[in-house]
């Protein structure tokens, strides 16, 4: 189908965005990439009165290291998450994440930003802006604010941003050196949704693991982390019986939906198979990084 | 602000000026409107790659951008490739591998083909599936598709 009419605004700065978005009386929206914006209004699910192209604003296409975290502008490309050199060094769960991110054209118009701003349960950006610890930057013609990942996400495809604000950028957490990552996913077809994955990122001191976080996806209406999870690990050797533990309560604790490609019970039985591997190789990626 | 909108746009390398409604593709603009009729619509979603098309030397889903978007944009379509009478290299490959059957697919085959050729390494027999993971073919069962892309990729060489 072709998309509903709509008035075209190619905006010329955040200021002009953010006026033009206010002046659509909630009836506007923002591209960027299109890469799910586009289908979306082409099935007419979405009629925006009013179209707002940030493409061509200056300065929002940035990728910058500050301090202990990195800052992804509105206009960074999948593509330019995945080759970037300070992403690679520092978060290299991110960078691996972003390979399963779509296909490579899609990657090549997507953004960091757009992804996280259209939260599909079942995506990785959303999840992995979770996992880091993201902090989504806001603003509207009311002012600015700063939300975690956390308080973003509300459901699926749902989140706190109000129809008149613009996200510009998201910091998201650098990872220590020596970080155990890892990153698992299983989808029917490469590029797929996922119908579950989870990142995992750990450190290991004195022979236990501290610092761990897990973070999953398509097992719910938002990406989830799993502090329950996190906290049974925390100061504990990873060993055989430690994974069936955490597998054991990682399964009971999640609410997966049924839907024509997988089973709720399927999707946890994953979810657990998925985490086991991760926890496995993170605790063991961590020892190789300290050697 | 309202209404349709100019835009000036190089394809394969010649500028055309037209004015466009603001929710027309770029898919139907490069069909309709200047007659590449080369660039196929399939989905109008972004899942099957028919409509792929180089935007500034970079692939994109010509199905998911609106013509209003490339004011000032460079286009390469399948007709920039080559012609009949003169084949382009990965066409040529296509026509000696049998990377096709009844053709719908190949333009947004080619397009692709041609940006990984230009950006990725295509060292692995992974990485060439992984590049074309993003294109549908419903004829070929895509073996003869990736033994003509990793016939280009030894021919290139390493990526400079």
């Amino acid at each position: 189908m072709k998309p509903a009419s709509f008035d075209y605004v190619r905006a010329e700065s955040v200021e002009h965005a953010v006026q033009t978005l206010s002046g659509a009386d909630g009836d506007g929206k923002i591209i960027a990439g299109g890469q799910s914006l586009m289908p979306m209004m082409n099935f007419r699910l979405v009629k925006p009165s009013v179209l707002v192209d940030i493409n061509r604003i200056a300065g929002l296409d940035r990728i910058e290291l500050r301090g202990d975290r990195m800052a992804l502008g509105a206009l960074v490309r999948h593509r330019m998450t995945a080759e970037d050199a300070l992403i690679a060094e520092h978060i290299p769960v991110l960078h691996h994440a972003m390979k399963h991110v779509a296909h490579l054209t899609v990657r090549n118009r997507g953004t960091f930003c757009g992804s996280v701003c259209h939260a599909d349960p079942a995506a990785e950006v959303p999840m992995m802006s979770l996992l880091l610890n993201g902090s989504i930057h806001i603003v509207s013609e009311r002012g600015k604010r700063v939300l975690s990942a956390g308080d973003f996400f509300v459901g699926s495809l749902m989140t706190a941003l109000e129809p008149d604000e613009l996200v510009t950028e998201i910091e998201v957490d650098r990872l220590p050196a020596g970080t155990g990552w890892a990153f698992e996913e299983f989808a029917r077809r490469h590029g797929d949704y996922a119908l579950a994955a989870v990142a995992i990122t750990m450190e290991r001191q004195n022979g236990v693991a501290t610092n761990v976080r897990i973070g999953l996806m398509g097992v719910g209406e938002t990406p989830t982390r799993m502090p329950q999870l996190e906290a049974m690990l925390e100061g504990s050797e990873v060993t055989e019986r430690t994974l069936e533990e955490v597998v054991d309560a990682l399964r009971s604790a999640i609410e997966p939906n049924s839907d024509l490609n997988a089973s709720a019970d399927y999707r946890r039985y994953l979810a657990g198979t998925l985490t086991r591997r991760a926890l496995s190789d993170a605790w063991l990626r961590a020892r190789d990084m300290q050697s | 602000m309202t209404g349709r909108i100019e835009i000036t746009v190089s394809v394969n390398g010649l500028s055309y000026t037209r004015s466009v409604e603001p929710r027309m593709l770029l898919s139907d603009f490069l069909r309709h409107e200047l007659g590449f009729t080369g660039t196929h619509v399939g989905c109008e979603h972004g899942v099957c790659g028919a409509c792929t098309i180089l935007l500034d030397g970079r692939s994109a889903r010509s199905c998911l951008t609106l013509a209003a978007q490339v004011d000032g944009a460079s286009i390469e379509t399948v007709e920039g490739l080559g012609s009949v009478e003169n084949l382009g290299r990965v066409q040529q490959a296509f026509r000696d591998h049998h990377g096709l059957q009844c053709g719908f697919c190949t333009p947004g085959f080619l397009m692709t083909i041609t940006d990984m050729l230009r950006h990725h390494p295509l060292e692995s027999e992974a990485e060439i599936r992984e590049a074309l993971s993003g294109n549908i073919c419903r004829c070929t069962g895509y073996e003869h598709i990736c033994n003509a892309v990793r016939e280009l990729a030894k021919e290139r060489g390493a990526l400079k």
